[in-house]
């Protein structure tokens, strides 16, 4: 109760996203062209928040040992992850805390996702039956 | 304009078939750096007890963006894909999604509101298979952003 899993960092470029695009469908070009972003009010470029959860899901079936250990898994979109068009990209950096563990052997595991120091999720948690 | 209440509670007949390939698995886990083997080898997904290559947590978006399209894309509704992004997300699984999969999905609409100047629109898709085997439930709420 209440550990802290090993924070992951995970790196994210203008080419991620455009593989993630493909691989998605999710051609939304806020993702891909700073000129339709800036011209909604963002930033720049924006990583897609499946993107970003998809991150997060992999730190949560490692953790889990299996991709099927995952039970439920949610997030809420709390701002979004900027991604410049440099070689270095930006980064996102995932924790989780076990919340508790239940009696059929469940495990609440609570996930924090942070780039540039700012939280980018919130109500962010899976529930995971480890194998 | 606000979102058109009379869509809350409305259900919509399944979508055709999607037909899970062990290829765009592959694809999906490539394009998120999933390398584990149970991803990308039939014979190790086997081996740990699936029946194919089996598919990230969050690969079930693929499936119901697209099939979510029977209810933002419809003129009635009122939304302006162009004002929206992502608020909330969330899965319930039954099992995960393998290669070989023949998945219907039955789009809902559970909740429209207003705050702020913004509108909330949270979908549920019931991912089943074609037999009607659950497989997981899909929530997602759209934020349509106020016009200032």
């Amino acid at each position: 109760m209440g550990d802290t899993l090993e924070p992951q960092t995970f790196r994210v470029t203008r080419a991620d996203l455009v593989r993630y695009a493909g691989a998605s469908g999710d051609f939304n070009p806020i993702h891909w062209s700073d000129r339709v972003a800036t011209g909604v009010g963002l930033p720049g470029v924006i990583a897609h928040g499946m993107f970003t959860m998809a991150l997060v899901g992999r730190a949560v079936t490692a953790w889990a040992g299996a991709a099927d250990a995952v039970v439920e898994y949610s997030v809420r979109f709390s701002r979004p992850v900027p991604v410049p068009d440099t070689d270095e990209g930006t980064e996102v950096v995932v924790t989780a805390t076990v919340k508790e563990t239940t009696d059929e052997g469940l495990t609440k595991l609570v996930l924090t996702a942070t780039c540039q120091g700012e939280k980018v999720l919130s109500l962010a948690q899976a529930t995971v039956r480890k194998r | 304009m606000p979102l058109d209440q009379s869509f809350v509670g409305r259900s919509w007949p399944a979508t055709e078939p999607y037909q899970v390939g062990r290829e765009k698995i592959r694809e999906f886990a490539r394009a998120i750096g999933a390398t584990d083997v149970e991803y990308h080898d039939p014979a190790a997904a086997r081996a740990l007890g699936y029946a194919d290559v089996v598919a990230p947590p969050t690969f079930p978006v693929v499936i119901t963006m697209a099939a979510s399209r029977q209810i933002v894309e419809d003129p009635a509704l009122g939304l302006d894909y162009s004002r929206v992004v992502h608020g909330d997300q969330r899965f319930a699984y039954s099992r995960p999604v393998v290669a070989g999969d023949e998945l219907v999905c039955v789009n809902s609409v559970d909740e429209i509101t207003s705050r702020g100047g913004h509108d909330f629109l949270t979908t549920r898709t019931e991912v089943t298979t074609v037999a009607g085997e659950p497989v997981v439930t899909v929530w997602s709420k759209l934020v349509q952003r106020g016009e200032h």
